[in-house]
């Protein structure tokens, strides 16, 4: 890891902490910290919580061009404060960053973004909702209805996104659990839109097709200090259904999922109901991180293979990770997404 | 002893390659540093057509239609130059903030922020309650912070001096006339792009990394070897008592380990103490001037620590591993003779394969391809030239001997010519050690006069001026035309030479370009030529990559085409170039005007040039550029190097004459029975003790003979050869003697000194033990 990435990490701690940064874990200081039982409220939930120290809108797709060919998409936008309040001008403690690819079964397309708060460069308003960093933007009249755009040196895209189902709550009301220890996050999404855009590669555009799933999450210590990393998939089967699950790898694994029925019904399950195991490792960037993975949630009859569309969907940015498209094969079949942090380095 | 001479040789070995390695690391991120101070310039700016301040907004704006630019600051606190940077924003490698290299983000950004600078300058600007971080690698009377706090100390707040466009832009950007047409976009200043230069140097330093690993590997079997030799005649009276030969030879090996490992560690730590003391920068960031910095040090820590503990178990297995496998085959009784006499019959063998390793490397620098030919060559000369020395060595001092006439003289030939077995593995290392100097010094005093050398031709003129129109060009034109001496407008346009893209640049005819420019060839009078408009300069890329001789056309402009009159060296440039007269240049591309200039003027009054062109002409002090500054701060960083260089020579050298100590120490018992017969002839021990001082002086005067042409072998294939393998232009070589005698001297000092003692020791045997050798009870 170099020494640039090395204080990003330092500073911008969402994916620094499932790096297993030392010191990170401890210092929530004056920050405020996710209490159970608090309802969360839209619009306003849907804009920037500056009390607390990270938050994320983190949106992927699976979708499919004219000849059938998959491709998938992330767009991302961190926040991470230095200090729990807001201001405006140059001394806001407030930082952003950006994240967006694009993924084909041949090759990844990565960008980044870093800005500062409190000047315009990026920030996020809950209504009309828009959140943007420099010239990428997700926004529109109201959160279900989003245009959603990034460039980088060699890819863009522009798509729009319309909600076929209601927002969806993760945990007890939103309010999600991290480790046996206790620590949590508001953890909230919308997983039922549908997309319609143009993907541009360096062969050309592509019109495309497909869904998105939006996650929204905030806190202020996610992670237990013992914590290495974590492997989230959220999979869309061809029933209709959909389903979270997480692995917060650390000296014990620690599980969550939520099954959304496809009319929008969620169930929380509790650490230890979701089992995800590595099938296959493949090499990127220098690390071996696992492409094909066995997960189930026996409580619901799920004992699916979810192998990556593109193992090499290796995001090389600040603090690097795994993000890319999957499909589903087994007891259900479908599309899906896979974020894997904290192999190697 | 033996232990202390294991442990202590294993140690310095260790200590030389980790201290190298620190030194080289250290070297290298201030080179970074130092380019990245220099290389504001090699990205494009972006400023406010009026010349006036660029808001907020429209930074904004341009970040949001997909521009990536990062806003800059600048004005005088003080006095002192004030630079507020957004790091966030700002292009990798910008600015010498060393934001990278671990400095605290956050302390930069929040709270009261922070303020680069060196420690003079800090000094001068009084507290404003921001933390002063010392940081030499900032440029003189420069200080560098945040842009927010950089706005409040000047009082600006919410303005922006200029924009830097990022090398890669997104794919898709509104362009600037539509987001903001008060502002327009620069090119990259010319000659700041020292980048390639540096990687250069770099490789060079990596390949001196290396060549310092082979002298520790040839110390490390020294110590091994000669460690050994002492212990033949114990092994053999312990298998004479029935102990197992396999359970002996694990044994010693479990014990080497453990030794290496020890002595690897302390070798380790020396080499940090050392680099620590010789370099200032270490030294500094270990007192924790640096503060933040030391977590980009320490980064670098467990990389040292491998490898240093890598070169000391390594080594160690290779030489123990040759050792322990003549002690398994010998034979049970005849062990007692310690073997390094009978090492003579090697000879013959190293003497062919040092042929045939200089035949190896003599034929890839004749027909080798590619940088691994080049490197493989290195080597080969490297190792055959340390395998060369000793038949050398014997065979010189065969002639010496049969030259010689008086008994004694004879006597002291042969004696020393049968100890150049013993001593060989010690004056390898010699050789290798003197002939890594010689090489070091003659690359970077080459490298560094070629560097001065570029920048006096490439900034020759005191002052450098860009002007944002046509209308402040005519502005400069007529302030320097009252107070400077000479205006030279630049003036240059984009084309293709041979289908390579290069641009063609307009001279004014002035003494500045003949007096500063140097060519690689020419024609006669090349300058008189070229002013009558007869022919084209190209630079040594272009001349490279087009194939290009004196003489051969060049297309110049639309239906001219020129002959080459000569070739001049272009270290910065990635891209050809071609230059020909301003007449000529504004004939074929009369749309160009010049908005750039150099000034000249006596350097004294630079200064009120400066405030004069602020003045009436409106220039920022952003659009000049004095090269003094400029050149004094690439100065400070060879001169930083040079300390490098004398902390190699200094380690290297005390390394090689640590070996030579070992050796002298395990030879002199076993040499007693030489002695004692010549004592016996009527030489007194104070005599014999003289003549060994002398014959170690001999020994490391003729290794040093030897090791100046293979230095010099060394420097050329790393500046001749590797280097146009690797970037396509060669360095030119320059010789230093003075330099080499200097280095020559340093040697016989050290073998004197590593002789001092043993030849002290000889000098007081008592006569008891010399007369012992006659009675046969050894």
């Amino acid at each position: 890891m170099n020494a640039r990435t090395f204080i990003l990490a330092v500073l911008l701690p969402m994916q620094a902490m499932a790096q297993g940064f030392a010191g990170l874990g401890a210092a929530v200081e004056d920050f405020a910290v996710p209490v159970p039982g608090r309802v969360l409220e839209f619009p306003v939930d849907h804009g920037a919580h500056p009390a607390y120290r990270i938050e994320w809108w983190y949106l992927t797709a699976n979708m499919t061009g004219p000849d059938g060919t998959p491709y998938g998409l992330q767009w991302t936008l961190f926040r991470s404060a230095l200090a729990p309040r807001d201001g405006q001008g140059w001394e806001t403690p407030q930082l952003w960053m950006g994240h967006a690819a694009v993924t084909t079964p041949e090759a990844h397309f990565v960008a980044e973004r870093l800005a500062r708060g409190g000047i315009g460069q990026a920030g996020v308003e809950a209504d009309p909702f828009s959140a943007w960093i420099d010239d990428w933007a997700m926004e529109g009249p109201d959160f279900d209805n989003l245009r959603l755009r990034a460039s980088g040196a060699d890819f863009a895209y522009d798509v729009a996104l319309r909600a076929t189902g209601p927002l969806i709550t993760h945990g007890q009301n939103g309010y999600s659990v991290k480790s046996a220890a206790g620590q949590a996050s508001y953890y909230y999404s919308q997983p039922f839109f549908d997309l319609a855009g143009t993907l541009t590669l360096p062969g050309g555009d592509i019109p495309v097709t497909g869904q998105a799933w939006l996650d929204r999450e905030w806190s202020s210590q996610p992670l237990a200090a013992d914590q290495s990393g974590w492997d989230w998939f959220s999979l869309s089967f061809e029933t209709g259904d959909k389903m979270m699950g997480f692995v917060l790898r650390g000296s014990t694994d620690y599980t969550a999922a939520t099954w959304i029925s496809a009319d929008g019904q969620t169930t929380a399950f509790p650490d230890g109901a979701f089992v995800a195991a590595p099938q296959e490792w493949h090499e990127v960037a220098g690390r071996e991180v696992p492409v094909i993975w066995r997960a189930r949630l026996p409580a619901r009859g799920v004992d699916v293979t979810v192998t990556a569309l593109n193992p090499g969907a290796w995001m090389q940015t600040s603090v690097p990770y795994w993000e890319g498209p999957v499909t589903i094969s087994g007891s259900h079949e479908g599309v899906g997404y896979l974020e894997m942090t904290g192999y190697g380095d | 002893m033996q232990l202390m001479t294991l442990l202590a040789g294993l140690a310095l070995a260790t200590a030389l390659w980790s201290g190298v390695q620190a030194i080289n690391a250290e070297a290298r991120a201030s080179y970074d540093a130092a380019a990245a101070t220099l290389s504001e310039g090699q990205f494009a700016q972006i400023t406010a057509r009026d010349g006036g301040a660029i808001p907020h907004a429209t930074y904004v704006a341009l970040r949001r239609a997909g521009w990536a630019v990062s806003p800059v600051i600048e004005g005088r606190l003080e006095g002192v130059r004030l630079i507020g940077l957004e790091p966030l924003t700002a292009p990798g490698g910008l600015g010498p903030v060393r934001l990278d290299e671990g400095a605290d983000l956050g302390a930069f950004l929040s709270g009261e922020g922070q303020i680069l600078a060196r420690t003079e300058t800090l000094a001068r600007l009084s507290d404003t309650g921001a933390q002063k971080v010392p940081s030499p690698d900032v440029a003189p009377n420069t200080a560098l912070t945040d842009i927010g706090l950089a706005q409040r100390l000047l009082g600006r707040a919410g303005e922006i001096d200029r924009l830097i466009v990022a090398n890669v832009q997104p794919l898709t950007r509104a362009s600037l006339a539509q987001v903001a047409p008060e502002l327009v976009e620069s090119p990259p200043p010319e000659g700041g792009d020292v980048a390639r230069l540096t990687d250069s140097f770099h490789l060079n330093l990596t390949a001196f990394g290396l060549l310092s690993f082979a002298v520790g590997l040839f110390i490390v079997h020294g110590a091994i070897g000669l460690a050994f030799e002492q212990r033949r005649p114990m092994v053999r009276t312990l298998r004479a008592l029935g102990a197992p030969l396999r359970r002996l030879i694990a044994l010693m090996a479990v014990e080497l380990a453990v030794l290496a490992l020890i002595a690897g560690l302390i070798g380790v730590g020396l080499g940090y103490v050392i680099a620590a003391a010789l370099l200032p920068d270490v030294a500094a960031t270990l007192r924790g001037l640096y503060g933040a910095d030391v977590a980009g040090q320490l980064s670098l820590r467990p990389a040292w620590w491998l490898s240093g503990l890598a070169i000391a178990m390594g080594g160690t297995a290779v030489a123990a591993g040759g050792a322990l496998w003549s002690l398994a085959r010998m034979p049970l009784l005849s062990g007692a003779h310690p073997r390094a006499w009978a090492m003579g019959r090697q000879s013959r063998g190293q003497a062919v394969a040092a042929l045939a390793l200089l035949g190896l490397a003599g034929t890839l620098a004749v027909w080798g391809q590619g940088l691994m030919a080049g490197f493989t060559m290195l080597g080969a000369l490297l190792i055959g030239g340390a395998l060369a020395l000793p038949p050398l060595l014997t065979q010189v001092l065969r002639w010496a001997e049969r030259l010689s006439q008086a008994p004694v003289a004879q006597w002291f030939w042969a004696d020393t010519r049968q100890q150049v077995p013993g001593l060989s593995l010690a004056l390898m290392a010699l050789l290798l050690a003197m002939a890594a100097n010689v090489g070091v010094s003659t690359m970077v005093s080459s490298f560094r006069l070629t560097f001065t050398g570029f920048l006096d031709q490439r900034l020759a003129s005191e002052l450098y001026v860009t002007a944002a129109d046509t209308a402040q060009a005519e502005a400069i034109i007529a302030v320097a035309a009252r107070d400077a001496d000479a205006i030279l407008p630049l003036l240059s346009a984009e084309v293709t030479v041979a289908g390579l893209p290069a641009q063609i640049y307009g001279a004014r005819d002035h003494a500045t370009y003949r007096e500063n420019w140097q060519f690689l060839q020419a024609v006669p009078a090349v300058w008189d030529v070229l002013a009558r408009g007869e022919g084209v300069l190209v630079n040594e890329q272009l001349y490279r990559r087009a194939g290009l001789d004196l003489g051969m056309m060049v297309p110049v402009g639309a239906g001219l085409t020129l002959p080459v009159l000569g070739v001049y060296g272009d270290y910065g440039n990635p891209i050809g170039q071609v230059i020909v007269t301003e007449d000529l240049f504004r004939s074929q591309f009369p749309q160009i005007t010049a908005l750039r200039f150099g000034l000249r003027s006596d350097p004294a009054r630079v200064e009120s040039l400066r405030v004069s062109l602020r003045n009436e002409a409106d220039l920022p002090d952003t659009a000049m550029v004095d090269q003094a500054a400029l050149k004094a701060m690439s100065l400070a960083v060879f001169e930083r190097t040079f300390t490098v260089t004398t902390a190699l020579n200094v380690l290297t050298l005390a390394v090689a004459g640590f070996a030579i100590l070992m050796s002298l120490l395990t030879l002199a018992a076993m040499r007693l029975p030489q002695l004692a017969p010549v004592w016996a002839l009527g030489l007194t021990r104070r005599r014999l003790a003289g003549l060994d001082l002398v014959r170690a002086i001999v020994l490391a005067a003729l290794t040093g003979a030897l090791a100046l042409p293979l230095g010099l072998a060394l420097a050329w294939a790393l500046l001749a050869v590797v280097n146009v393998e690797a970037f396509g232009w060669r360095l030119p070589m320059y010789l230093f003697p003075l330099d080499y005698l200097r280095l020559g001297a340093l040697a016989l000092v050290a073998a004197a000194l590593a002789a001092l003692w043993p030849a002290w020791r000889l000098s007081h045997t008592p006569p008891a033990q010399l007369l012992g050798v006659f009675r046969h009870e050894r």
